[in-house]
C-alpha cells in the first residue's frame, strides 16, 4: 500500500519539467492526474526515483480555439473535459467516452493527456483520438514534434512519447455538426471496457456522407475500423447498410483473451455494438 | 521531507511529508482524522473520498505533498456547532448504514453530487455513487437518503430552518 521512496518536483513550466526529467534520467517519471500512476506505485508495479508533478503548470490545463482544431492542453481533468462546451460542440465523441471512464471522483483528478500516454488498450480515449483525428503535441529537450493518432500508440502501454518528454496538448479537428456514440460493454459500472466503439458520422440528406469508427480493446492499440467506414460512406443511412458495415467490424484486429471475455467473443461484440455506435451517431435507434 | 501547507477542516497545518505519503495516510496517522478509511488497494471503493478545492477525491490516489496550499474537507468538518450535516442527518434518518465503514465515503461524494446537482432524480443519484462500494446495504437505503438530503437541501426549504453554513450542496 506504500510506494517506495521518490523525490518530488512540481514545476511551474514545461521548460523545467523537461530540464527535471533530463537531469534525473530514466528513473523519472511524470505524474499527471495519478489515477494509473498512483495505484501502480501502491503496488510496487513501478519504483520511479523522482516523480516530476505537472500540476503545477496552469498553460497545460484548457480547452482553446484554434480554427479548424480545438487544442485540449494534456493536464485537462476528464471532469473538465465533459463539460467543456467546446469539446461538446466541435469533438462530441470525446466528451461521450470521457463521460464512461471509471466515477466522478477518477474524472476530477484523471486527465485526457495521462490517459493517452498510459495507453491501456482497455482505455476509453484511444480510439476517440484515432477515430477524430487528433495530433499529439510532444515537447522534449529536442524540441517540440506532433504526432498523429495514428502513429502515436507503439504497443501495449507503449507511446510515441519517450521518457524525457512532455506530451502538452491534443489538437483535435472540428468535427461541428456530426452526430457521435460512444459504445462501451462493461461487466459492472467503474470497470474498464471488454470492448467499445467510437463512432462519428456526418449525415447529408439521409445518406451517411462521412464517417469514422475505431474500436477499444480490439488489439495492443486502438483499432481504426476502415472496413467499416468504407461500407458505410456514401450509403444511405438506414439500420441495414449500418448491420452490413458492421459485419466488417473484427477485420484487422487480434483482440486478446483474458477472463473477461475469449477473441470470438470479443469479436462478436466488435460487430454488435459497432452495429449501436453507428446507429446511434447516425441518429437511428440502436 | 517536503513542507506543505494545507487547510483540513478549517483548520490550517504546517508539515514535514515524505513525498510518498498518500494523503489519507497523512490525514489519519499524521493529524488523527481516522473519519476518513482505507477500503482497497486498488482505488475502487470509495472509502477515503475527500473534498480537495472543493472537489471529490480518492485520498488514496493524492499524495500529501500535492495538496500544498489547497483546502481539505474531510467527514470530520461536517458538522457544525454539534449539529450534523443534512446529508449525514438524512443518512441517520434513513438507516442508510449497516457496519458503516463506507459511510464517509458516501457521504463526502453525496455532498459533492448534489454539488453539481441540486435536484438528482433515483438515476443520477446511483450514478454519480458509482465510484463508492458498499458491502453491506444493496444502496437502497443509501439513494434514499441522498434524495432525503436534497429535498431538505434545497434553498427555499433551508430558509425557513435554522441557518448555519454547511459545505456543498450548491448552495
Ligand atoms: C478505479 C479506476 C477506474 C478507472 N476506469 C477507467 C475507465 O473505465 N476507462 C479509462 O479509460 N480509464 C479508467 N481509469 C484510468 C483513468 O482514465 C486515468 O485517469 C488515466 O488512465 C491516467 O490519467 P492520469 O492523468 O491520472 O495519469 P497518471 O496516472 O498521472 O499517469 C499515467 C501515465 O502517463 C504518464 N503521463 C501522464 N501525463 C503525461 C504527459 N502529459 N506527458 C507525458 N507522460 C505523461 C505518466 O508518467 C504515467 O506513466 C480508471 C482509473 C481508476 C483508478
Ligand atoms: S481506499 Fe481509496 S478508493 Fe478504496
Ligand atoms: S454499510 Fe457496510 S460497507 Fe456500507
Amino acid at each position: 500500500m506504500i510506494p517506495s521512496a521518490f523525490d518530488y518536483v512540481a514545476p511551474t513550466t514545461v521548460d523545467e519539467a523537461i530540464q527535471a526529467l533530463s537531469q534525473a534520467g530514466d528513473d523519472a517519471k511524470i505524474l499527471a492526474g495519478g489515477q494509473s500512476l498512483v495505484p501502480v506505485l501502491r503496488l510496487r508495479l513501478a519504483a520511479p526515483t523522482m516523480l516530476v508533478d505537472l500540476n503545477k503548470i496552469s498553460e497545460l490545463r484548457g480547452v482553446r480555439d484554434d480554427g479548424n482544431v480545438i487544442v485540449v492542453g494534456a493536464m485537462t481533468t476528464h471532469h473538465d473535459v465533459i463539460n467543456d462546451p467546446l469539446i461538446r460542440e466541435h469533438a462530441a465523441l470525446l466528451a461521450l467516452a470521457t463521460q464512461t471512464i471509471g466515477d466522478p471522483q477518477i474524472r476530477h483528478r484523471g486527465t485526457l493527456g495521462g490517459a493517452l500516454v498510459h495507453a491501456d488498450p482497455a482505455g476509453d480515449l484511444l480510439a476517440p483520438a484515432v477515430a477524430l483525428d487528433a495530433e499529439m503535441v510532444i515537447v522534449g529537450p529536442g524540441g517540440r514534434r506532433t504526432v498523429p493518432a495514428s502513429e502515436f500508440f507503439v504497443d501495449l502501454f507503449t507511446t510515441a512519447v519517450q521518457p524525457d518528454e512532455v506530451l502538452i496538448e491534443i489538437r483535435i479537428p472540428k468535427k461541428t455538426g456530426w452526430g457521435a456514440h460512444y459504445e462501451k460493454f462493461q461487466r459492472v459500472a467503474q470497470a474498464w471496457s471488454i470492448v467499445a466503439v467510437a463512432a462519428a458520422v456526418r449525415t447529408e440528406g439521409g445518406s451517411i456522407a462521412e464517417a469514422r469508427v475505431a474500436l477499444t480493446n480490439m488489439a495492443a492499440t486502438p483499432v481504426h475500423a476502415t472496413g467499416v467506414e468504407q461500407a458505410l460512406v456514401g450509403q444511405p443511412a438506414t439500420a441495414e447498410t449500418i448491420r452490413a458495415a458492421a459485419e466488417h467490424a473484427a477485420e484487422g484486429t487480434s483482440p486478446m483473451s483474458d477472463g473477461n471475455a475469449d477473441p470470438d467473443y470479443r469479436e462478436h461484440l466488435a460487430r454488435v455494438l459497432t452495429q449501436r455506435a453507428v446507429a446511434s451517431a447516425a441518429g437511428l435507434a440502436a | 521531507m517536503t513542507r506543505i501547507t494545507v487547510m483540513v477542516d478549517g483548520v490550517s497545518y504546517v508539515d514535514d511529508v515524505e513525498p510518498r505519503t498518500l494523503l489519507v495516510h497523512y490525514l489519519r496517522d499524521k493529524l488523527g482524522k481516522t473519519g476518513t478509511v482505507v477500503g482497497c488497494d486498488t482505488s475502487n471503493c470509495g472509502a477515503c473520498t475527500v473534498h480537495l478545492d472543493g472537489r471529490s477525491v480518492k485520498s488514496c490516489s493524492v499524495f500529501a505533498v500535492q495538496v500544498d496550499g489547497s483546502e481539505i474537507t474531510t467527514i470530520e468538518g461536517l458538522a457544525r456547532d454539534g449539529q450534523l450535516h443534512p446529508m449525514q442527518q438524512a443518512f441517520h434518518d434513513n438507516h442508510a448504514l449497516q457496519c458503516g465503514y463506507c459511510t464517509p465515503g458516501m457521504i463526502m461524494q453525496a455532498i459533492d453530487l448534489l454539488g453539481d446537482n441540486p435536484d438528482p432524480d433515483e438515476q443520477t443519484v446511483r450514478e454519480g455513487l458509482e465510484g463508492n462500494l458498499c458491502r453491506c446495504t444493496g444502496y437502497q437505503n443509501i439513494v434514499r437518503a441522498v434524495l432525503d438530503a436534497a429535498e431538505k437541501m434545497k434553498p427555499a426549504v433551508r430558509a425557513q430552518q435554522q441557518p448555519s453554513t454547511v459545505v456543498g450542496g450548491g448552495i
